[in-house]
């Protein structure tokens, strides 16, 4: 397996406080990689540099380098456009825009240039299907994306996101405000995803990580205590820190 | 020891609060009634000599008796209208400048600074208009207008700065500052994570803008442009300055013309015969029943387009 993303000395600053420090990890192609950790230890801050969402906001303030396909995208003047449409997220909440499910499918699609009716609906039909959503809402694309249900919305997000032809798919929580059945086929989704992208998912529910990850880091204050392949983390963990957090013992 | 039952003393304490707190919502409705009451009886006399008749003819004439408010009714709808389409724009533009766009440092002063604008008093926007404003525009800007826009009906008319469009544009001035706070405010209640969805799969900050940010806040964004109408319609004082009180209706925008207000902060006080007096109450209950139906269909389309459902 190649690596995808390189992550060397990577150290986040939000203003004067240090979020991230001297991450080093690698994220193998078309496989899901699980971060887990206790709240505010920096998965979600790490996951959201990735593809520097991050700079939406004044104040914050990257050192090291993140090499996706050789190049470093923490460099000045990247199109981060370009960037974000190579790295999709999906957000711990549906947010499905106020606008029809066919629209919100097509809405990365028509960013991208593309104007022939006949090929936007190909590729929306096309992320429905990757999605696992088509058979289910074929019929009434044209209502409101709202009319979904949590699960239902949370997927037609991830055809949004899947629909522009990412090659790495973030996932911040994704099942974190869905039902137990929901989540069970967000998951199954996540397996599929992995034959054509790259997945990397923060997580809090480490059964969810132990079930569908290849490979799993565990991210203590803003540092990343173990990172190896998910079942030696959860057979047999390096690490005391993740051995407790893992059996429950804090967290 | 004695035990003290508090009980019953909360029970009529609340019992009293309930009524004060009824009674002065209340007051409200009773008020708004109370004020339609009195205008439709002082206007009976004007009603019975014209009935109908009083809405749509356009001759005022107090010496011969005769009064028909269509040009009042008209200049008001048409300075607010023009003053919408002025306001609009330039506000949404300074809410979404606010909230998307302005470092710290700018947001805090220009909040500030619209906020300040809305508290000056209207009769100082009246004054600025016609000591300054007006000249500038006979000067300056209405000669060309009608050389150059003359032939759209709309641009032509009377150079004197003071007229239809000149009220349309102070008007403007006056409702900016509300609309754009007003939107300001709604546009920062977009959950960030709502946004970051837009700009996650590629989009710029114009398109996040306009196809999530606006669609969203849509029916907030009408409500705030309402608000505004709502003012530009009753606004006295400055418009009465600017409007050129003339009892015609013209196309042409730069002609003068008059609104109800206008009409009644100057001819209220000349007003000795009942009939003439009458027709200038009435001119009131028909700005009431006219604002009245603007905020009436603006709940209705608030209801229209609200965004249902998605708890973001």
């Amino acid at each position: 397996m190649t690596d995808k993303i390189k992550i060397k000395d990577l150290n986040f600053h939000y203003g004067a406080k240090q979020a991230l420090k001297n991450i080093n990890l690698s994220v193998k192609e078309k496989e899901i990689t699980a971060l887990i950790g206790p709240s505010g230890c920096g998965k979600t801050t790490f996951l959201r540099c990735l593809n520097r969402m991050h700079d939406l906001y004044p104040g914050n303030r990257y050192e090291g380098e993140i090499i996706i396909d050789g190049k470093n995208i923490l460099e000045k003047g990247l199109d981060l456009i370009k960037l974000r449409s190579r790295v999709g997220m999906v957000f711990q909440k549906p947010t499905p825009f106020p606008m029809s499910m066919f629209e919100n499918v097509a809405f990365g699609v028509k960013l991208m240039g593309i104007r022939k009716k006949k090929e936007i609906s190909e590729r929306v039909e096309k992320a429905l299907r990757d999605s696992a959503l088509w058979d289910e809402i074929k019929d009434r694309l044209h209502e409101p994306a709202l009319s979904l249900s949590g699960g239902q919305q949370q997927r037609l997000c991830i055809a949004r996101a899947v629909a522009v032809e990412p090659e790495v798919i973030l996932m911040d929580e994704p099942c974190s405000a869905l039902d137990p059945v929901a989540t069970a086929k967000i998951e199954d989704l996540m397996t599929d995803l992995k034959k054509y992208y790259t997945v990397v998912i923060v997580t809090h529910n480490m059964q969810q990580a132990a079930r569908v990850s290849e490979y799993t880091g565990f991210f203590m204050l803003g540092e990343v205590v173990e990172f190896d392949f998910t079942r030696k983390i959860f057979t047999a963990p390096a690490n005391k820190l993740t051995e407790d957090y893992i059996t429950g013992r804090f967290g | 020891m004695p035990v003290i039952d508090r009980h019953k003393a909360d029970k009529a304490g609340d019992a009293l609060f309930k009524g004060v707190s009824y009674f002065f919502a209340l007051l409200v409705i009773v008020l708004m009634a109370l004020i339609f009451v009195v205008l439709f009886k002082e206007s009976l006399l004007s009603i019975r000599a014209f009935g109908f008749k009083f809405i749509y003819t356009s001759v005022w004439d107090p010496v011969a008796g005769e009064f028909g408010a269509l040009p009042a009714i008209w200049g008001t709808i048409v300075s607010s209208i023009i003053a919408i389409v002025i306001a609009v724009p330039v506000s949404l533009g300074i809410a979404i400048f606010l909230t998307e766009m302005a470092p710290k440092s700018l947001k805090g002063p220009i909040g500030t600074a619209i906020e300040l604008l809305a508290s000056i008093p209207s009769i100082i926007y009246g004054m600025w208009g016609l000591f300054i404003f007006a000249p500038l525009l006979s000067e300056y800007v209405e000669p060309y207008m009608v050389e150059y826009l003359g032939f759209i009906p709309f641009f032509n008319g009377a150079p004197l700065g003071i007229g239809m469009l000149p009220a349309g544009f102070i008007l403007a001035i006056m409702i900016i500052p509300f609309i754009s706070s007003v939107s300001r405010d709604i546009f920062q209640m977009v959950p960030p994570i709502l946004k970051e969805s837009g700009y996650g799969v590629g989009a710029t900050r114009w398109e996040v803008i306009r196809k999530v940010v606006l669609p969203y806040t849509r029916s907030g964004i009408i409500g705030a442009v309402i608000l505004g109408l709502g003012r530009a319609l009753g606004e006295t004082m400055a418009v009465t300055f600017l409007i050129g009180n003339s009892h015609r209706i013209s196309i042409a925008l730069l002609d003068p013309a008059t609104s109800i207000s206008a009409t009644l902060a100057n001819e209220f006080t000349e007003a000795v015969e009942d009939l003439y007096l009458s027709s200038l109450v009435e001119l009131g209950l028909i700005l009431f029943v006219i604002t009245f139906i603007v905020l009436a269909l603006a709940k209705l389309l608030i209801g229209r387009f609200s965004y249902k459902g998605g708890n973001l």
